[in-house]
């Protein structure tokens, strides 16, 4: 039952990536990259117990803190960005 | 008897949140706009992760390792809406106007 939940995560991982190679706007790639972080950190969790490996959910936790704060890092920088080219307001 | 029932539930659990995570991924993949798209993903995000993580609880019965399971359900529970929020306001400043009705293709 693992191995299959953790087979299902690695095809939403590559329809992810496929996401993120078709997607025409940028903000269809950060929905891929941020989709795909939150299923780096399932995967983590379940590998964890397919090996018997307690200690991986602290690196799935770690992992979900830093997939966080990248999105909301990468969406600053485009959000502003953007403004800036417009010279418009906020 | 519990013991059967429970890995039977967590199996259940991680059977319906892997069939979720890939109707939510064919989702992200098929949808024609990005507002629709980010619906799909939100699903596979809260209530796919929500049943994966519990059928691990399950799975790991009354330890630590379930504990914290626990911690990262509710830290991504949390924050992620938040990324989705962010995401989606970023869109509408980029001026990324919705797919109002199917023949005004953009």
């Amino acid at each position: 039952m693992l191995i299959a939940s953790a087979v299902a995560i690695l095809v939403v991982m590559a329809m992810a990536i496929i996401r993120a190679l078709l997607g025409p706007t940028i903000y269809d790639r950060i929905l891929a990259v941020n989709l795909f972080g939150t299923k780096t950190v399932l995967l983590i969790a379940v590998i964890g117990f397919l090996f018997g490996r307690p200690d991986f959910l602290d690196i799935a936790l770690v992992y979900a803190l830093i997939n966080f704060i990248s999105i909301v890092g990468v969406l600053r920088y485009f959000e502003y960005s953007r403004n800036e080219e417009e010279g418009g307001s906020l | 008897m519990l013991a059967g029932m429970v890995t039977v539930l967590s199996s259940a659990c991680l059977l319906l949140g892997a069939f979720l995570i890939i109707s939510g991924a064919v989702g992200v993949l098929r949808f024609p706009d990005f507002f629709t798209r980010m619906h799909a993903a939100g699903v596979t995000e809260t209530l796919a992760t929500t049943l994966i993580l519990l059928g691990l609880m399950l799975f790991a019965g009354w330890t630590i390792v379930s504990f914290k399971l626990l911690l990262i359900l509710l830290f991504i529970l949390i924050t992620s809406p938040v990324a989705s929020h962010a995401l989606t306001k970023a869109a509408l400043h980029g001026n990324l106007q919705p797919l109002v009705n199917e023949n005004n293709e953009q």
